[in-house]
């Protein structure tokens, strides 16, 4: 990786923002500090993830990359220029496709695309052309025509990334593609996004869905209160946890025998979650009956029994000590 | 050049989108005829009262009426932003190399066509209700109107970008939009307020727009109001140009 070429490289990268107070007291509003200190590498080509719970600081990273945010402090060059000082330039080499979306109902998918091709420079017939191939791209020739308000929510997602590439641009970044979408939707979705790295674009998107950081991603970083705690590809930090993760519902028993688990030689790990005992244990299989000779012999059974492999939440757990599906919800 | 070439293109935009509405058209332009066939008729007797001004009562009420639907027409403009708001079509232009004065000027550009459309119909139709004009006193008028509408519009994008939602809006723009027409004599000329009323009056920019309309309608090419309210709304209308443009580029929501 060290031969890449790098599309995005941050170096302490903050963004603060003064805190709101709705009261009538003048004092002193407190700094939120939305990325605190930031330093992320993205290769050129690889589909880059960034993990985590509502509130972590993702979309404020990326609207700073977008140029959308000046940085409080530290630096960030994206595509070769300094998004602060270069923002034009960077510009030219990106696309965005926000949350919100991006297009307006009552246009068409056709004049959104064609007007933000002629607003990065091509020509009436050439915006036109490129609109066409976009259209068919995605499979959006049959409502080109059609204003944005009739579409269905997954070609409204897709008709935003394709105004994102109009001007076929290095970077795409995309502020949670699939939050909303339905299943289908949403496979739809990341097949248009690994065709996007196939033709060469680099993909930075955030996402607070496990399974589409696992599944997408060449490469994530898991941020949480604006600080990233993990980075690599989704094996490498699963692997980080050795072993596997052995889940037992005792009926509200959790906090006994957590402690009655914590001291056994075939525990590396005990905590509660969620009302379940999860346990980090070397092996799964040699760790089940031990713990089931436990229970026993305490007068305890074990409502439910889950043995599996260590996810990105494992992963996202061991980190920051919260699960990110309860931090989610 | 840049700038010019993005002002067309957000203006063909903007255009477009409000001809698709034709409630939003039949609106516009009934509303200056309402106000002719529904208030005009009581003019005929207030025009006799003590202390109305010289010229016609349709020489005196279609200018005002005229400044009105210019401050109306203009001063609503941000209702529509805050949709295009709300579905990151200003973010998505913001991260273009587009120019930011163009995001304002393409749709400010576009108010000002659709008030000078509604003022000519206003004006034709008055015509037969007893309205004389002369072409040089309208054309100036009309410029006049174009200010008052970049003045307007502006602001009107500015507190939708700053606020960013129709609530919030709503009752800024009426708590703002109120008291510049009360004061300004659009309904009644100020010469018929008590002392406090006009002096009041005479700090608001709307009062000196419309009371050199009046002058232009009345052949009065003369009167140092006209200049003074030229001014006025010149120079009115070039600060908000500028504070709407960085508005657009430092959009947050």
């Amino acid at each position: 990786m060290q031969d890449t070429a790098a599309i995005i490289e941050t170096s302490g990268l903050r963004r603060t923002f003064k805190g709101k107070s709705k009261g009538r007291g003048r004092s002193d509003p407190a700094e939120v500090e939305a990325v605190a200190g930031v330093d992320l590498r993205v290769a050129a080509g690889e589909i880059f993830g960034f993990l985590g719970p509502n509130g972590a600081g993702k979309t404020t990273t990326l609207r700073v990359l977008a140029t959308l945010l000046r940085p409080t402090s530290g630096t960030a060059r994206v595509a070769g220029f300094d998004v602060a000082r270069q923002a034009g330039e960077v510009r030219r080499r990106i696309g965005y496709v926000a949350q919100a979306g991006g297009s307006y109902r009552e246009c068409t998918g056709r004049e959104e695309l064609i007007i933000q091709g002629r607003l990065f420079g091509l020509g009436k017939a050439e915006s036109g052309r490129r609109a066409q191939e976009i259209l068919s791209s995605l499979d959006l020739a049959d409502a080109a025509d059609r204003t944005c308000s009739t579409y269905s929510g997954g070609m409204r997602r897709r008709l935003n990334i394709g105004i994102g590439i109009v001007h076929r641009p290095d970077l795409l970044f995309l502020d949670e593609p699939t939050t909303g979408l339905d299943p289908q939707a949403r496979a739809r979705m990341w097949d248009e996004i690994r065709k996007l790295r196939g033709s060469g674009t680099t993909v930075f998107l955030t996402t607070h869905y496990l399974e589409e950081a696992d599944a997408l991603c060449d490469r994530l970083a898991i941020i949480d209160h604006g600080r990233i705690v993990a980075e690599g590809s989704p094996d490498e930090l699963k692997r980080q946890i050795a072993g596997d993760v052995l889940t037992v519902g005792v009926n509200g028993n959790g906090e006994r025998v957590v402690k009655l688990l914590e001291g056994q030689p075939f525990v590396r790990e005990a905590c509660l979650e969620d009302g379940l005992v999860r346990l980090y244990v070397d092996r799964g299989e040699e760790a089940v009956p031990g713990v089931l000779r436990l229970l026993d012999r305490n007068g305890l059974a074990p409502s439910t029994m889950n043995l599996h492999r260590p996810s990105l939440d494992d992963v996202f757990l061991k980190k920051t000590g919260r699960s990110l599906r309860e931090s989610a919800a | 050049m840049r700038t010019l070439f993005d002002t067309w293109l957000i203006f063909e935009r903007s255009t477009t989108l409000t001809l698709r509405n034709p409630v939003w058209v039949f609106m516009g332009l009934a509303q200056p005829i309402l106000y002719l066939l529904l208030f005009g008729p009581l003019l005929k007797n207030v025009a006799s009262m003590p202390g109305f001004p010289p010229g016609g009562a349709f020489n005196v009420f279609v200018p005002g009426i005229l400044v009105m639907t210019a401050l109306f027409s203009s001063v609503f403009v941000g209702f529509g932003l805050c949709d295009e708001l709300r579905e990151g079509v200003v973010e998505r232009m913001r991260v273009t190399p587009m120019s930011r004065v163009a995001m304002l000027l393409g749709r400010s550009l576009r108010d000002v066509v659709f008030l000078l459309v509604q003022a000519l119909v206003l004006v034709v139709l008055s015509i037969p209700f007893g309205l004389s004009i002369n072409p040089g006193g309208v054309a100036i008028a009309f410029a006049l109107l174009a200010l008052v509408g970049l003045v307007m519009s502006p602001l009107s994008y500015t507190l939708a970008l700053v606020l960013g939602s129709e609530d919030a809006l709503a009752p800024t723009v009426n708590a703002i939009a109120l008291p510049l027409l009360l004061l300004s004599g659009v309904m009644l000329p100020m010469t018929l307020a008590p002392d406090w009323l006009q002096t009041l009056a005479h700090a608001n920019p709307l009062y000196h727009a419309v009371v050199a309309t009046r002058s232009l309608f009345n052949a009065g090419f003369g009167d140092p109001e006209i200049v003074i309210g030229v001014a006025v709304m010149g120079v009115l209308a070039a600060l908000m140009v500028a504070v709407g443009a960085r508005s657009f580029s430092r959009a947050a929501a």
